[in-house]
């Protein structure tokens, strides 16, 4: 297991966003954090990285404990992150947003060299002066990926990567995903779209009321037939 | 998996980082190469060539003028480290301070009790100076640790700040009996202690007094450029990358692998270290120090200056904030009583029409049009 918690829990006044949460990501693995409005899949993904801190429980990054440790620090352990709602520094220049990614993990390495690189993979070739703010939106999304990937993360976690994208842009999405799988990076995304989920995930984990209801591959999952009924249960609302 | 023909290329290699190892750069080369970059303005032969012309302009000026007047100037010359540094706290940063006057009124009184006691002889003064901007930034780690990593964001930082700076304008003016004395230093109440030494530079055959006067002047030139361009090479550093983005997103920045509060506290402290050398200098410079420099209207002006100036980048920081000075002593010199007032309306005004900074304002207007220019031809 590259992460594992143990026995989470996480309460918020009277509320349980995590109820004994035992999950656990295999290296090399696509994993899908999938659950009606409200399972607790933000939350479990804030406990990940240490903008929560659990009531009780652990989380292990690489079978060391980081349950203590301030995100920052998880972060420099090799995990990665891309928010929801584009986490980019829009009044500063595609490259400067690189760069401040970058530039404390290529000690020894050509930071102008990965930034080609980067803008290569996330399709932002020649637009590295603009202000990102001025991108459009899918952009800002892959520019966000972009600042997640050029520091090679061993777990790269995403919280709805493909809000708010064209079909088009999703697949495309779905392909940078892919690739990076390919090439070593474990991931970890929360997500609304099925047909994304069937598209990158090799297996899903799905959240109900702060618990795990159900674990399993895409093809598992859509047949389980507990889980349609949340779904269609949270539908109603 | 289908179809990889459109972009996102994804096509490139095994890995996005480039492992091939960097070319191994001179450092000296390297910080050189700091002193142009995105976080700050002015590029290329033009820029590098005004600012010679500038500079120039500034080392003959004494040739034309009586020393008294030089001794003058020099007095605007002492402001600038402290606006300098609070452009790297608030402008880079993010975090307004609203008191850098205590960093200022710890050193520059530091200054005092320390020269009173022990003199001026062997370049001690130089030594007094660093104690007391080393004192200044002690004081700066102490408040900066208890703030950010004690969560004080946004405008509490510029009620604390202030608080600090009024709480050490009320302790200093209430120290006029005997008994507040430091050695042979006493503190004097609201009228302030003077009679110590100005600056000197050992020197054979008899140690340079810097009294307010042409050679004081070289001194603060000097110095004064060599902090703008210390910090022109900083903040084009990566630490300097590492302040925007905490002014811009800071919890991005954390999940960038930054330690913010680190980062911030490195900020404020080196801002609060150069408002203690304008302190010291300030001292250095009249030979006193009251309490009103730690007042409430002496904490508002460095702001007004660097919020006309621009306080998103030094160059604009340093020229408004020559300007401004300039302008409140003109304004207070030919009698009107009204020069805190004129600067209260010239920052309502900057709010309004250029909130980057009137300054920066017009720096990047004549950059936008020397660039079309440019491209035209």
């Amino acid at each position: 297991m590259i992460l594992q918690t143990k026995g989470l829990n996480k309460r918020f006044g009277g509320v349980h966003v995590a109820r004994n949460i035992d999950f656990g990501i295999e290296p090399g693995e696509i994993h899908c954090l999938i659950g009606p409005n409200g399972a607790g899949k933000s939350s479990l993904f804030r406990l990940i990285l240490g903008a929560h801190r659990p009531d009780s429980g652990s989380i292990l990054f690489k079978d060391e404990d980081v349950t203590r440790l301030p995100s920052f620090a998880r972060i420099r352990k090799g995990m990665s992150v891309k928010f929801q709602v584009p986490g980019i520094f829009k009044d500063l220049s595609v490259r400067q947003n690189l760069v401040i990614s970058f530039q404390h993990h290529l000690h020894g390495h050509d930071l102008e060299a990965t930034i080609q690189r980067v803008l290569a993979f996330a399709g932002l070739e020649g637009l590295e002066e603009k202000a990102a703010g001025t991108l459009s939106h899918g952009r800002q999304q892959w520019l966000e990926i972009g600042m997640a990937v050029g520091v090679e993360p061993q777990l790269l976690l995403l919280d709805e990567p493909t809000a708010g994208m064209s079909p088009e842009e999703t697949r495309q999405t779905g392909e940078m995903l892919r690739t990076l799988n390919a090439q070593g990076v474990t991931i970890l995304a929360v997500e609304h779209d099925m047909s994304f989920v069937q598209q990158i995930a090799d297996r899903v984990t799905v959240l109900h009321f702060g618990e795990i209801f159900a674990q399993g591959s895409v093809q598992e999952i859509i047949s389980h037939p507990g889980v349609a009924d949340i779904y269609l249960g949270a539908s109603d609302e | 998996m289908t179809g990889r023909e459109a972009h996102p290329d994804v096509s490139r290699g095994p890995s996005l980082i480039d492992a091939t190892p960097k070319q191994q750069r001179n450092t000296l080369a390297l910080w050189l190469s700091r002193l142009e970059g995105p976080q700050t303005m002015g590029r290329g032969k033009g820029f590098w060539l005004t600012l010679a012309l500038a500079v120039l302009a500034a080392v003959i000026y004494p040739l034309f003028v009586d020393g008294w007047t030089v001794g003058n100037t020099a007095y605007f010359l002492v402001w600038t480290f402290m606006a300098m540094g609070l452009g790297v706290i608030w402008g880079y940063a993010g975090s307004l301070s609203f008191g850098q006057t205590a960093f200022f009124g710890l050193a520059g009184y530091g200054y005092g009790v320390l020269t009173l006691n022990f003199g001026a002889a062997y370049g001690f003064t130089l030594l007094a100076l660093l104690l007391s901007v080393g004192l200044a930034a002690l004081l700066a780690v102490v408040l900066g640790y208890f703030m950010f990593y004690g969560r004080v964001q946004g405008v509490f930082i510029g009620i604390v700040t202030l608080s600090v700076t009024l709480v050490f304008q009320a302790f200093m003016a209430q120290t006029a009996g005997p008994e507040w004395a430091i050695g042979a230093a006493r503190l004097n109440g609201f009228n302030g202690m003077s009679g110590m030494p100005p600056l000197t530079i050992p020197w054979p055959g008899g140690d340079v007094l810097l009294y307010a006067d042409i050679a004081l002047y070289y001194v603060l030139l000097g110095l004064m450029l060599v902090v703008y361009l210390g910090l022109r090479m900083l903040l084009n550093a990566p630490f300097g990358n590492v302040l925007v983005a905490i002014r811009e997103n800071p919890e991005r920045a954390e999940m960038l692998g930054y330690d913010v509060r680190r980062y911030q506290l490195l900020g404020f402290v080196l801002g609060g270290a150069l408002a203690g050398l304008s302190g010291v200098l300030y001292t250095a410079w009249g030979q006193y120090i009251t309490p009103s420099s730690m007042s409430i209207t002496a904490a508002a002006l460095p702001v007004i200056w660097v919020a006309f100036g621009g306080r998103k980048d030094v160059t604009a920081t340093l020229i408004g904030t020559l300007v401004m000075i300039f302008l409140y002593q003109w304004l207070t010199i030919y009698g009107s009583q009204y020069a805190i007032v004129v600067m209260g309306v010239i920052l309502v005004l900057t709010v309004l029409f250029a909130p980057e900074g009137i300054v920066l304002s017009l720096m990047r207007w004549i950059s936008a049009r020397l660039t079309s220019a440019g491209g035209r031809s």
